[in-house]
């Protein structure tokens, strides 16, 4: 994948999108094992229901991490000063993310960018909404 | 209603190390194959000293708390009922396999909306190395969707 370059980057300019495989209840037992995070709402269809929902669904920061993969891909992860988002939808198991992002904002003097970046599930709902700052100073 | 008093509450720090084994799983998790994230050579070659973890890695150390749920057991509040709300990292330095970080846990901030039937509560992590350098601000929000002591 090539590089963000802070000489010819525009604001508006729109990265590649990361489209991931539906989320799996695999990858969030393995999730749960990689992160620590064993809250059984996220594998234990039986404890999920008895919290009122309707099936297992993914941790939030395991799209965030897919929002990071997004960033990393683009850019140096020691250019990386931030990464930040909000949870706004639940994403369910067998849900199938995309990943996009936009240059928000090119600060020339700072010698930094902004990236405005999203998840979106397959019905084009978003599910997290996020940002990144890059310095390249 | 959670109390409010507990804002400003500071846990006592803990420390672990960051493992390759956790990375690789961890990566292995999140769909991560960058070589830098399994391969010492491949990370020193891009001018880092040793593996280096995921940007999203701190949340794994955010774990090894020897009291993973010190937060919501101080509150009294049930995990079924939480929701993650928001989520922030500020990097202030590389952190890479072998690294023995510490975490500072305070709760910065509780409060509702919609006349308290969402209660939030919000977390500031600090995370230093061996060195005693920062190397990642952690804040984070969850929302309580039935905040106990509320009817169910």
């Amino acid at each position: 994948m090539s590089q963000l370059s802070f000489e010819s980057v525009r604001e508006g300019d729109q990265l590649p999108e990361l489209k991931l495989p539906p989320i799996t209840r695999l990858q969030l037992a393995l999730y749960c094992g990689g992160s620590g995070d064993h809250n059984p709402i996220h594998v234990d269809t039986d404890f999920a229901r008895r919290a009122g929902m309707k099936d297992v669904f993914a941790h939030g920061m395991l799209s965030m991490a897919f929002m990071g993969r997004l960033v990393t891909s683009v850019t140096p992860q020691s250019r990386v000063k931030s990464l930040s988002v909000r949870f706004v939808a639940i994403t369910w198991v067998a849900d199938e993310i995309t990943v996009t992002g936009r240059v928000a904002n090119v600060d020339r003097k700072e010698r930094t960018l902004t990236l405005e970046l999203a998840c979106v599930n397959q019905k084009g709902e978003t599910t997290l909404a996020g940002q990144a700052v890059l310095s390249f100073s | 209603m959670i109390d409010t008093r507990h804002i400003g509450h500071k846990f006592t720090p803990f420390e672990s190390i960051v493992e390759a084994g956790r990375v690789r799983l961890f990566c292995q998790a999140i769909g991560e194959t960058a070589a830098i994230h399994f391969d010492a050579r491949a990370a020193r070659t891009a001018g880092y000293p040793n593996i280096l973890a995921p940007l999203t890695f701190p949340a794994a150390i955010a774990m090894d708390n020897p009291s993973p749920r010190c937060v919501i057991d101080l509150l009294g509040i049930d995990i079924a009922w939480i929701l993650h709300s928001e989520e922030r990292y500020d990097y202030l330095g590389p952190i890479c396999v072998g690294d023995r970080i510490t975490t500072g846990i305070e709760i910065i901030n509780i409060y509702a909306k919609k006349n308290g039937a969402l209660q939030f509560v919000v977390t500031a992590l600090e995370m230093h190395n061996a060195l005693g350098q920062p190397v990642c601000k952690v804040r984070r929000s969850f929302a309580v969707r039935r905040p106990s002591g509320l009817a169910a």
